[in-house]
């Protein structure tokens, strides 16, 4: 319980102290994205490392995400006579939230620890210190690429997580508690707005995206250059992703959702 | 494939391909119907004095079957009716120009929609023309105002 508290405690002074570096970073990175056009071969390997790899975790998290939302809506809903709504409740909840969230806390703990042990071991490992006396810019090579990766790919696969979650809100929806295929779709269609709903999402997913590979490479390139600095990163960009999107998710909702 | 550098870019490739394609998935499985508006379709107006809460794109329905869309809704600021433009899909240009609109809900507490019922004239509605016949919605927290209000008089006597 108290090492629980000092973890927390820990988490939130060392947030706090990086927080202004953190910034600093941001606005250093920003002259640098144009000219990453020029080189699309090190965007196009990271989004290999970063996205398609995380894509069956992705895949399978949204397909039994939206399974057991079918699942506990249906309860629920079977109360009121109003099962034909379970399309409508579970693809809203996908699109808005979960999709968005747990997408890209998935990304955070499958790609984002990975960004930063990678970038962390090659500065312990001296080798951003050696792309330095090659006069080549390491911010350039190495993080501005990972960086527009990530965020390429998080609103792709918080859109891929949301359909999966669809589908398998289908499967047991449809499949195995027998509610009638046609309103389950027909319901999504009157309830979920393609510029509230799905635009809010897509919104949504692209914050998180620039803000969780921000993260990780900003933990990777700082990291002190130690066995335990490196493992120390990662650990701290899953955490730090996590606290950040679920704090800038409450933000952003009250922000999007119509009527507050 | 035994270059390792292409297998990186038809795995990117397809991974792109496969996000777009969900996002056109969800994005086509919310139009839906919406998509009268893009194939032949005809404009009629309605004047209702009071329309509920009929938002846009709400259902036009013919005999339950929905035929169409509410594309429009806007306020005639002289006689004070709501005038509601109704986007009917062009395979049902066969209504009578007497044919009655009237504001219905769907259940007791669903959404407000528009219901058709055709009328016997032998003319049919042409594009941008008005339907005369409307019934404006029933409001149930009128209905239950006034027979609030109607009872009063006989519980006194």
């Amino acid at each position: 319980m108290i090492t629980a508290l000092r973890d927390c405690w820990f988490s939130f002074s060392q947030f706090a102290a990086t927080f202004g570096g953190f910034q600093m970073f941001s606005f250093r990175l920003l002259p640098y994205l144009p000219r990453a056009v020029l080189r699309p071969r090190l965007i196009t390997e990271q989004i290999y490392s970063v996205g398609a790899l995380s894509l069956v975790l992705i895949m399978f998290g949204g397909l039994f995400v939206g399974m057991v939302l079918a699942l506990q809506s249906y309860n629920t809903l079977v109360e009121f006579g109003q099962t034909d709504s379970l399309g409508a409740f579970a693809s809203e909840a996908l699109v808005r939230e979960l999709g968005p969230v747990v997408a890209t806390l998935l990304f955070a703990g499958r790609a984002g620890s990975a960004v930063a042990s990678e970038v962390g071991l090659m500065r312990a490992t001296d080798q951003i210190a050696a792309m330095e006396l090659m006069a080549v810019d390491p911010i350039q090579r190495v993080v501005v690429p990972r960086f527009i990766a990530g965020v390429i790919s998080v609103p792709l696969l918080a859109a891929i997580f949301s359909t999966m979650g669809v589908l398998g809100a289908y499967l047991v929806g449809v499949h195995l508690l027998g509610v009638d295929a046609g309103a389950f779709w027909s319901q999504i269609q009157d309830r979920v707005d393609v510029y509230e709903d799905i635009g809010s999402g897509i919104f949504k997913s692209f914050v998180f995206g620039v803000s969780a590979s921000l993260m990780g490479v900003f933990e990777g390139y700082y990291a002190p250059p130690t066995a335990a600095g490196v493992s120390r990163a990662a650990t701290r960009t899953v955490v730090i992703t996590s606290v950040w999107i679920l704090l800038l998710d409450f933000v952003l909702t009250s922000f999007t959702l119509p009527g507050t | 494939m035994t270059n390792p550098a292409r297998a990186i870019d038809i795995s990117v490739g397809l991974f792109i391909l496969l996000g777009l394609g969900s996002v056109i998935f969800l994005v086509t499985q919310t139009l839906g119907s919406a998509g009268i508006s893009a194939s032949e379709s005809y404009t009629v107006h309605a004047r209702f004095n009071q329309i509920g809460d009929l938002k846009n794109r709400a259902p036009v329905a013919l005999a339950g079957v929905t035929i169409g869309r509410v594309s429009k809704i806007t306020l005639d600021p002289i006689a004070y009716t709501a005038v509601i433009e109704l986007r009917i899909d062009s395979k049902f240009n066969q209504l009578p120009t007497d044919t009655d609109a009237a504001i219905a809900t769907s259940g007791i507490l669903g959404g407000k929609y528009i219901e058709l019922s055709p009328g016997g004239d032998e003319t049919v509605l042409q594009d941008q023309d008005e339907i005369e016949f409307t019934q404006s919605a029933i409001l149930l927290e009128n209905l239950i105002g006034k027979y609030m209000l109607n009872r009063k008089p006989e519980s006194d006597e």
